[in-house]
């Protein structure tokens, strides 16, 4: 019996590539919903907006922010990734590659985002 | 080579070469009735995808990683970025990319994972409703915005951005 190693997709790169950007993609509709919501609060007062915005400034939403521009660096490079695909000549061909190229990016991205988030978050005097 | 296969026994030996003409029309990716649209949302999502990109990450920059971040926003924030029209356009076109853009994924995932019509037409409906009110609240909140907010005795109410 032969051991197979996935087909053009199933079983890897492209197929988990494909599974972390609808994951992130419905993460990501579901947070700007409740975003448009905490938002108009400025229509309702200053204070009511103030009150539920104070709610992403303390540790544990900081974690949930890093987890969210997360999501949103991943959709973002991996979807220019797909653009890439469907119309560089070459992109079927290096599709793999530059996945890898699109996780080092994020890698670097997110390092210096939640290293500025913490550190702003941290001097706010919460 | 003299021996001819019959079709029924060899059934691939009866199969048209790829675009010769003679293809069923049942597998023929024109002239079908949702053609155009599923083109158009393709199109779509590249096109407002590279768009997001650009206007997401500026966002995130200037009210996350400039000036004092996350602990500077606050109402006063908020009625500062609006004071410009330039970022009311920004958060506008945003809104309206990232909700047509976020919808049309969603009803993919409704599409491949919900296989009773019923079910697909209900979630897209309730899909449908929900994009539209966010939109729709939105934009009223983008253009209604009221930096100097009273209160019914017309008080200035606390946090209020009034011009002194």
């Amino acid at each position: 019996m032969t051991r197979t190693r996935g087909t053009l997709y199933r079983g890897r790169e492209g197929m988990w590539s494909w599974v972390a950007h609808r994951i992130t993609g419905v993460g990501i509709f579901f947070f700007l919903l409740v975003h448009v919501l905490d938002t108009s609060l400025v229509r309702v007062s200053p204070e009511a907006y103030d009150a539920v915005i104070g709610a992403y400034k303390n540790p544990v939403m900081i974690l949930g922010e890093i987890g969210l521009v997360g999501a949103i660096v991943f959709h973002a490079f991996n979807g220019l990734r797909i653009i890439l695909v469907d119309f560089w000549k070459k992109g079927t061909r290096y599709h793999k590659q530059m996945l890898w190229g699109v996780l080092a990016l994020w890698l670097v991205t997110m390092v210096a985002f939640s290293a500025r988030h913490v550190m702003l978050f941290l001097e706010g005097g919460h | 080579m003299s021996t001819t296969n019959t079709p029924a026994a060899f059934p691939a030996t009866s199969l048209e070469a790829p675009r010769s003409g003679r293809i069923d029309p049942k597998y023929l990716r024109s002239k079908t009735s949702s053609g155009s649209f599923e083109m158009a949302a393709w199109v779509f999502m590249r096109l407002s995808g590279i768009a997001l990109v650009v206007l997401i990450f500026v966002h995130l920059w200037v009210n996350l990683m400039s000036g004092g971040g996350i602990a500077q926003i606050d109402f006063g924030f908020v009625a500062g970025k609006w004071a410009n029209p330039v970022w009311q356009f920004w958060d506008l076109v945003m809104l309206w990319l990232a909700m047509l853009h976020g919808a049309n994924g969603m009803r993919t995932i409704i599409n491949d994972y919900a296989e009773k019509d019923s079910t697909r037409l209900w979630l897209k409906t309730i899909l449908v409703l929900g994009a539209a009110i966010i939109v729709v609240l939105g934009t009223l909140v983008i253009f209604t915005f009221e930096p100097c907010m009273l209160d019914a005795a017309g008080e200035q109410l606390p946090r209020a951005v009034c011009p002194s």
